[in-house]
């Protein structure tokens, strides 16, 4: 944070940086969350398989609750990504639909892609695979809210 | 005098982020998970995806209470689930319960409510499918 504001100016969003600022601490930084890949309008990320992430006693597959947060960390990078800028947003909604289990013992890839964004919203789409985009895990749909003056900016100073 | 809900019927994941099982409200398990790092989005919030955790593991704790209670033991496997961010998580105990709105023999339907401090104000909720083999 500090060598932005020695530099005077953020530059135009990127997906690799902001990757490292956010995945070394927090929620994402838990999960063991990696950057991937990314294009013009859409940033791929990856879910490590680990243990303690399992769903089921008996298995050893990733439970959804993960696959959730990778979803919409790939969500916001991917608004971000296409509007080259980093400015808050929240999450007003996310779907996911699950069309099988990833496999065992497999990172989890998120591939989320921002297909619309207006002033104040942003609609992103994307699929969870563990290897194969063809052959998904999940899909996900979503639309964010873009927080351009928040009230509560004061608030966060504290925070 | 309603059973509590095993904790040992956590799994790993929802162990693990810091989940637990808060007290039973109605005979379902009100689960609960403190702000902590584990948890945190934007700083001095709760990240959206930790909040869908706690809401998805209460829906599958509140259907594998009265499954159990009926004397069924299925496997649950997740169809979807669709959350609604209703106001930001701060830096508070959240709680969650589920309740079922459908129950057949294949599927089930869920509703889950997520708050802090005022059960009457949420901060999310989430509407979960399930089908159980």
């Amino acid at each position: 944070m500090s060598e932005t504001s020695k530099s005077g100016a953020l530059g135009p969003f990127d997906p690799v940086q902001a990757c490292k600022f956010f995945f070394r601490h927090g929620h994402s930084g838990w999960l063991g969350l990696r950057y991937s890949d990314h294009g013009e309008n859409w940033v791929q990320l990856e879910l490590p398989w680990r243990e303690d992430l399992l769903g089921e006693p008996h298995s050893s597959v990733l439970a959804s609750g993960p696959i959730v947060s990778l979803m919409d960390m790939a969500s916001g990078m991917s608004i971000w990504q296409t509007s080259t800028t980093f400015t808050p947003i929240a999450t007003l909604d996310l779907r996911v639909d699950y069309q099988r289990p990833a496999r065992e013992r497999t990172s989890v890839f998120g591939r989320v892609e921002c297909y619309r964004s207006t002033r104040s919203a942003a609609f992103v789409r994307g699929v969870a695979h563990d290897g194969d985009i063809d052959d998904p895990v999940a899909h996900v749909a979503g639309v964010f809210m873009t927080i351009a003056s928040d009230p509560r900016q004061k608030e966060r100073k504290d925070g | 005098m309603a059973e509590t809900y095993p904790a040992d019927h956590l799994p790993a994941y929802a162990r693990s982020l810091g989940i637990t099982i808060d007290r039973m409200e109605n005979d379902l398990p009100v689960l609960t998970v403190d702000f902590g790092p584990n948890v945190e989005g934007r700083p001095g919030a709760f990240h959206g995806g930790a909040t869908a955790g706690l809401l998805e593991n209460a829906g599958y704790a509140a259907l594998r209470t009265v499954l159990l209670r009926d004397g069924r033991d299925p496997v649950l496997k997740p169809i979807n689930i669709t959350v609604q961010y209703l106001s930001a998580g701060k830096q508070k105990q959240t709680y969650a319960l589920g309740r079922i709105t459908r129950l057949g023999r294949r599927n089930a339907i869920l509703t889950v409510e997520a708050w802090q401090d005022d059960r009457e104000r949420l901060i999310a909720s989430a509407v979960m499918n399930i089908l159980m083999a």
